[in-house]
């Protein structure tokens, strides 16, 4: 069909189509492309924890209950979501009861039952089976079904916030007769059953060659008769993200690719080509430098970097954070590396709105050399003959590591160059992703480890509620040699005050007492230089224009309405 | 010749267990971690249960003997029952399985081939067949006009990466001129004229990529090979003898040039099952090269341990195989 008569056509439809509802029947739309340039390796996220996997998945299995476009929970498999308002969360907090929708089937045309549920409680709790995703189900004493449409959650204590476990696209409800053998050690064995889930989503798994490409169809049982507007998903694997864009911006071979880490300059030339669009969801990802706050000198063999090894002999100085913090312009970092897809930031929790504090936007955001000079000049840190500032015999020369990412290593000249302007000289490094962040304990390069003086990395929270994330910064968190290095509290952060708060949180009820406690930590992290917040992180993803429907959001599975996506006619 | 390359069989046994064991201790070694591209979000403690899941937990040298009695015991029995429909003992044998699918290898690698063999084998068959012809009119015009195109064409062809023809191929015909399209789709498959046209078309940039450098390396072989024979006093003999100048070019002087060729091309063909890890990720071909590439990426050790040991018997094996084509194409060669 050459051009004309496809416009020819176009007109035709469009002119037939005008008036009519924009997804009138299921799978009228023929088949959605999809391309993931970091390619899905199973269906079953209770085993792989992976981003890849959510999305592909969670277009098959669903959660009793999801996270919107603006990150407020919604019923899903649920009539409602249980409140204590209506009842649904009992006055003590300790029990949260479903009720499940009436009538639901899964894709192989069987009930969907409480007893579902429960399984997937007792799958992802399984000894032995290392449920990738078993910290949605931390706290739950036992899940229980009361009848075929109602289930009722127990925790060990109260939860002030309950929407973990069976919430999200990190917890969808699984078949019980299909996993029934793949309990515990058994779970990997269940290779038919990991590629494709029975479920009660939109789509159903007809084809999945793992690493490569998924076919989808249409689900025939799912509960909307009217949708999905797709026949079928392809969802192909591999490639680069600068190949994915190029897929969909200027060949137009694909409707949708995700996870577009393409420097922004390469992505406005490809843009030019009018094919289609890239839109950016922002969850939680924070991009941050840790600042070590105990010393990391080799000389202190296996105290180094723990609290034993003393603090850090320039950055007890709280002057010093703090003009390495004024030295930063984050607008020509976010301009420079992230483009639409980065805002500066100076908060470590940048989302959702209720929890964002703008206490210390006025001073933090803006670079000002002037100031963190005068800092330093009056704390006594002169400028030595190589213009780098010394006190005591203390330069303030650092390392200054991240893992090896080009967005990265262009920040990280950027800021040597920032802070040469203070007179603080930094010697950068990057380590290979799977090093860095793989926690071995063996290697003395991983991220938890920190035998630097500075860090930076992104890090975000599941969900939209931020309180185990905050309890990250706890004194005990700190990784030492006595918990084999695991622990999230990297810049080894230790404060009475910090502790006694994140521990008020955790009993804390009411939203707005908890937004508020929420702010105060994380300011306190902010304006005690714990780390310096630099960029709040999107998540871009290319578009075609024919695509209409999608609501990207950053708190779940980006495809989380894909039953509502149609083709523009 | 038959003893010999029966000798040389039962050699390759201590051979390739000491290269099995090597591999795996470089992997165990190497400061890799399969849980490294998980979200941070996931907490230590899941993160040490995960681990305990994929047997991470064990020693190095119980984790070395388990893969080792998978590897040679249970997979050949499960393809033997498979083959052949009988059951051995219960069939509840444990496989090498992947850590990132979970899945057993060995399907993965038998999923992974048919897309290599199409686009690497007929790139290297492709790229053989251009290069003799090439090669041996090269030599036998050196310096002509045909000489000097083709030794261009073979230095571009040999000296640009893949990853650059392939890119600019795509920008030219994919993006500009959208004759052929940039991504290959393993799903396609050849019922009838049209989806065969379609699998030419989808075949047809990563191919040409692979058979411009297949063939300029070949072809710089046999030309100085060519060369070298062209010299020689049995040359000047034949042609003093009279025999026609095709039959001194393509009976005695190609036959004795492809000795060396042949070394250079069979030993070239483990490299066909290797997969062209660039070419196939740059065309998203995602053959044997892409599954190798994902998971060295994702610390997935026992897809790697496995994939790396087959390429190491596929090389010691067509080692093998050209030395007994030397014998035969060379008759003054005898092992025996």
């Amino acid at each position: 069909m050459n051009r004309t008569t496809m416009l020819l056509a176009g007109t035709v439809a469009a002119l037939t189509m005008a008036g009519s509802a924009a997804h009138a029947e299921r799978g009228s739309d023929g088949n959605l492309k999809v391309l993931f340039w970091q390619a899905v390796s199973t269906m079953n996220i209770y085993l792989s924890g992976g981003t890849k996997e959510q999305y592909a998945s969670s277009m098959v299995i669903e959660p009793l209950a999801g996270f919107d476009e603006k990150g407020n929970v919604y019923p899903r498999l649920a009539v409602e979501v249980p409140t204590l308002e209506n009842g649904g969360i009992s006055k003590d907090l300790t029990t949260i009861t479903w009720k499940i929708k009436p009538g639901l089937k899964w894709s192989d045309g069987s009930a969907f039952t409480a007893d579902d549920v429960v399984f997937t409680w007792q799958y992802c709790t399984a000894d032995g089976g290392g449920c990738a995703q078993k910290a949605k189900f931390e706290g739950v004493k036992t899940v229980e079904a009361v009848d075929p449409t109602t289930v009722k959650v127990t925790f060990t204590a109260a939860k002030p916030y309950p929407y973990t476990a069976f919430v999200g696209s990190l917890s969808p409800i699984i078949q019980k007769a299909q996993f029934k053998d793949c309990l515990g050690i058994k779970a990997p064995e269940c290779t038919a059953a990991n590629f494709g889930p029975i479920g009660t989503g939109p789509f159903k798994v007809k084809e999945f060659k793992p690493n490569d490409v998924i076919t989808f169809v249409v689900n025939d049982n799912y509960r909307d008769p009217a949708k999905p507007s797709f026949a079928s998903v392809t969802l192909k694997g591999g490639g680069d993200a600068a190949s994915a864009a190029r897929a969909v911006l200027e060949t137009g071979e694909y409707d949708y690719a995700w996870n577009m880490q393409v420097e922004p300059e390469v992505l406005a030339t490809m843009l030019k080509a009018g094919k289609g669009t890239i839109k950016t969801a922002f969850g939680s990802q924070v991009e941050r430098i840790n600042i070590n706050l105990t010393n990391p000198d080799p000389k202190l063999g296996d105290k180094r970097s723990t609290k034993e090894g003393g603090p850090h002999p320039a950055f007890s100085d709280p002057a010093v954070r703090k003009a390495l913090a004024l030295a930063i312009d984050r607008d020509i970092i976010v301009e420079a590396g992230y483009g639409a897809a980065g805002k500066a930031t100076c908060n470590i929790v940048p989302g959702p709105d209720a929890y964002v504090s703008t206490k210390n936007d006025a001073w933090c955001l803006k670079q000002d050399i002037a100031a963190a000079n005068k800092l330093l000049d009056d704390a006594g840190w002169k400028k030595g003959g190589d213009g780098i500032r010394a006190k005591n015999g203390v330069k303030l020369s650092f390392l200054y590591q991240t893992s090896t990412n080009s967005v990265r290593q262009a920040t990280q000249a950027l800021v040597k160059d920032m802070w040469a302007q203070i007179g603080v000289s930094v010697e950068l490094r990057n380590i290979s992703a799977s090093v860095f962040f793989g926690g071995d304990p063996a290697s003395p390069d991983t991220f938890q480890k920190f035998y630097a003086d500075l860090e930076m990395y992104t890090n975000n929270f599941d969900g939209t509620d931020p309180e185990p994330y905050m309890a990250q910064w706890m004194c005990d968190k700190a990784p030492s040699p006595k918990t084999g290095w695991q622990g999230e509290n990297m810049p080894r952060y230790c404060n009475p005050e910090y502790d006694k708060l994140a521990t008020e949180l955790s009993k804390t009820v009411k939203l707005e007492d908890r937004a508020a406690l929420v702010k105060k930590l994380n300011d306190m992290l902010t304006e005690d230089f714990v780390h310096i917040p630099l960029v709040y992180r999107g998540q871009p993803s290319a578009f075609s224009n024919s695509i209409v429907g999608v609501k990207s959001t950053g708190w779940d599975s980006e495809v989380w309405n894909i039953a509502d996506w149609s083709r523009k006619k | 010749m038959f003893t010999y390359t029966i000798r040389r069989l039962i050699f390759a046994v201590p051979t390739l267990l000491v290269i099995s064991f090597v591999i795996f201790a470089l992997l165990d070694l190497a400061p890799n971690d399969p849980l490294g591209e998980l979200p941070l979000t996931i907490p230590p403690e899941v993160r040490e249960q995960i681990r305990a899941a994929m047997g991470l937990d064990q020693p190095f040298l119980v984790r070395y003997v388990k893969w080792l009695q998978q590897f040679f015991i249970n997979e050949p029995l499960n393809i033997f029952e498979q083959l052949t429909g009988w059951h051995i003992g219960d069939g509840n044998r444990m496989r090498v399985l992947s850590w990132a699918t979970r899945s057993p290898v060995v399907d993965l690698i038998v999923q992974r081939l048919p897309q290599t063999l199409w686009v690497v084998g007929l790139a290297y068959l492709f790229g053989t067949l251009l290069a003799i012809p090439v090669g041996v009119i090269s030599a036998y015009r050196q310096y002509s006009i045909f000489d000097q195109i083709g030794t261009f064409i073979t230095m571009v062809g040999y000296s640009v990466p893949t990853f650059f023809t392939g890119v600019v191929l795509i920008v030219i015909f994919s993006s500009y001129l959208q004759w052929f399209p940039s991504v290959y789709d393993t799903n396609l498959q050849v019922r009838d004229w049209s989806s065969f046209l379609e699998q030419l078309r989808q075949m047809f940039l990563p191919i040409l990529v692979l058979t411009l450098y297949n063939a300029s390396q070949i072809a710089r072989f046999v030309r100085a090979s060519m060369l070298d024979n062209l010299s020689q006093d049995y040359v000047r003999t034949a042609r003093a003898k009279g025999v026609k100048e095709k039959a001194v070019l393509l009976v005695h002087v190609l036959r004795n040039s492809l000795i060396p060729v042949v070394t250079v091309i069979a030993l070239g063909v483990p490299t066909i099952f290797s997969g062209a890890i660039i070419t196939e990720q740059i065309f998203r071909v995602n053959g044997l090269g892409q599954l190798l590439i994902t998971a060295v990426q994702g610390a997935d050790l026992p897809l790697v341990q496995t994939l790396t040991f087959i390429f190491a018997v596929l090389i010691v094996l067509f080692n093998l195989i050209a030395d007994v084509l030397y014998g035969i194409l060379d008759p003054r060669i005898r092992y025996d």
